[in-house]
């Protein structure tokens, strides 16, 4: 962040190196309940990134000295497959994967309805298969999905998207480029029902202004992969009511 | 912890076998439907993803400029690591490999080193001093058995989709990873007295003994692994050599197709 090159990010047309505008999100596609395994599951793509995410439980947690006797114990793990980066990742966690998931876990305990579920854990797993910047906002975005699809009780989901700034001017969600070449970055996350801000994380250099723009867009980004969400869990919902329509029929 | 199976189901399963049938309806030397896309994985140098059943893994090649072992200074070196993450199955903890997955990926690298898929002789730049890497990660996102059948098939197809990243390393033009033999494993368990392909995961829950054959597109035999504390008879193993070479071409013609390589 913060590094002085010749990289243009932006060109004469105001378009930005893959061609989007400075409000533009990268195409982003979600599917509930993909694994068989998993009490549920969600797999999402974000431009070139590809996230998944399982959520086992509530479950009991060990070991016994980890539980809470008065609620459960949301715990994420997020991590990045050996091959999701262009320079091979050691597999197992590292400092920043240890970060990511600490602020993973305490942003969803916000949602879920924890109280119900005294001395028992929600495991949250996502795997980052492909990175290509922003995958700590897509993984909180299919934790979400995840958490839904296994009927774990929650006040709502949460949606997330980064917006910063490149060669001057507040962006939103990076690309891969941008975020290695550009001035700054803020990961944020939403409830997006009240509009809290449950995860927030800033690196680069801007100012109060560019802040307040880089929020707006954000929130407003939030609110459109909110709809996508949505409609992940619909989708897969429905499909299993016309299957069981279909099986009425048979009978 | 160890994978557990209600004693009705398992009842039920035995009941079947003895009867000549499977949970799902295959016959015995039936494999799953088998899906795999390859190139899955921009980042990697090759990938698969395979879709056996309900069992689902992301095979990633990655490559990278090291040094020799002091004993083979003329070669390339391939390391093969699977990772059994806790998404793909309750029982699965965090943490370093356990046996199951050293096994795993120990029983894939051996089907790969010992049936010459790669030839690491061109993956030599400098003797001595600088030859290819390459990584083979396993990641395993979905557990319903067979996980060395399936991390075989999509690690073979990732490393014929391989392309060697030399312009990365400035040296010289990209180019396929040079692959020469195509190996695949076929494993089969036994339940009582009945050998059966590919086991579901009820079906490897109530199994007494695995074994996996891995061949090549000759049909010889470059790697074999008995699993479990069941045994087989000699008669049995020759079984299920013969339905391994039967199915592995079928398999190789699969792969085949999902690559531009013509080995």
């Amino acid at each position: 962040m913060a590094m002085d090159s010749d990289i243009k990010l932006i060109d004469e047309n105001g378009l930005r190196l893959d061609g989007r505008k400075f409000d533009e999100l990268r195409e982003i596609h979600i599917e509930a309940g993909v694994l068989k395994r998993a009490d549920g599951s969600a797999y999402l793509t974000w431009g070139e990134n590809k996230v998944m995410a399982a959520v086992y439980g509530p479950r009991e947690l060990h070991p016994r000295h980890a539980q809470d006797p008065s609620k459960a114990v949301v715990q994420a793990r997020y991590n990045m497959a050996a091959f999701s980066v262009p320079d091979r990742k050691r597999p197992g966690p590292d400092r920043r994967s240890v970060e990511i998931s600490k602020l993973l876990s305490e942003a969803l305990e916000e949602i879920v309805f924890v109280e119900q579920f005294p001395r028992s854990a929600v495991d949250v797993f996502i795997e980052v298969l492909e990175a290509s910047a922003g995958t700590r906002c897509a993984a909180l975005t299919a934790a979400s999905v995840a958490l839904a699809d296994a009927g774990i009780p929650m006040s709502d989901m949460i949606a997330s998207c980064a917006a910063g700034k490149i060669d001057g001017h507040v962006v939103l969600d990076l690309g891969k480029k941008e975020d290695n070449f550009g001035e700054a970055d803020v990961p944020l996350a939403i409830v997006p029902r009240t509009d809290r801000v449950t995860l927030l994380q800033m690196d680069g250099d801007m100012t109060a202004e560019e802040f307040d723009q880089a929020m707006e867009l954000a929130i407003g980004a939030c609110k459109e992969i909110y709809e996508i969400q949505r409609d992940a869990l619909k989708r897969r919902y429905s499909t299993s009511l016309e299957d069981y329509e279909d099986n009425e029929e048979d009978e | 912890m160890k994978e557990i199976i209600s004693r009705i189901t398992k009842e039920y399963l035995f009941r079947l076998i003895g009867d000549g049938k499977r949970i799902d309806g295959r016959d015995m030397y039936e494999h799953r439907e088998i899906e795999i896309q390859p190139n899955w994985i921009g980042t990697a140098e090759g990938s698969a993803r395979i879709k056996m059943g309900d069992t689902d893994v992301v095979v990633g090649i990655k490559m990278d400029v090291g040094e020799p072992f002091p004993d083979t200074p003329t070669k390339g070196v391939v390391i093969t690591s699977a990772e059994l993450i806790p998404m793909a199955s309750p029982n699965y903890e965090a943490g370093p490999p356990r046996e199951d997955a050293t096994e795993l990926a120990r029983v894939v690298d051996r089907g790969i080193r010992e049936g010459q898929v790669i030839d690491v002789e061109k993956l030599c730049i400098e003797e001595g001093e600088k030859v290819w890497l390459v990584f083979i990660d396993m990641h395993v996102l979905d557990f319903d058995g067979n996980l060395f059948d399936a991390c075989g098939l999509a690690a073979m197809t990732a490393l014929m989709n391989t392309t060697v990243p030399a312009e990365r390393h400035e040296l010289g033009e990209d180019h396929p990873l040079p692959v020469d033999h195509v190996v695949v494993p076929t494993t089969f368990s036994k339940i009582r007295d009945q050998i059966l392909l590919d086991p579901r995961l009820d079906e490897e829950r109530i199994a007494d003994a695995r074994l996996t054959v891995s061949t090549n597109e000759k049909g010889n035999l470059v790697a074999m692994q008995k699993g479990l504390s069941g045994t087989f008879s000699y008669e049995d193993v020759k079984n299920c050599i013969k339905r391994s070479q039967e199915i592995g071409d079928e398999l190789r013609e699969m792969l085949s197709s999902l690559s531009e390589q013509n080995i």
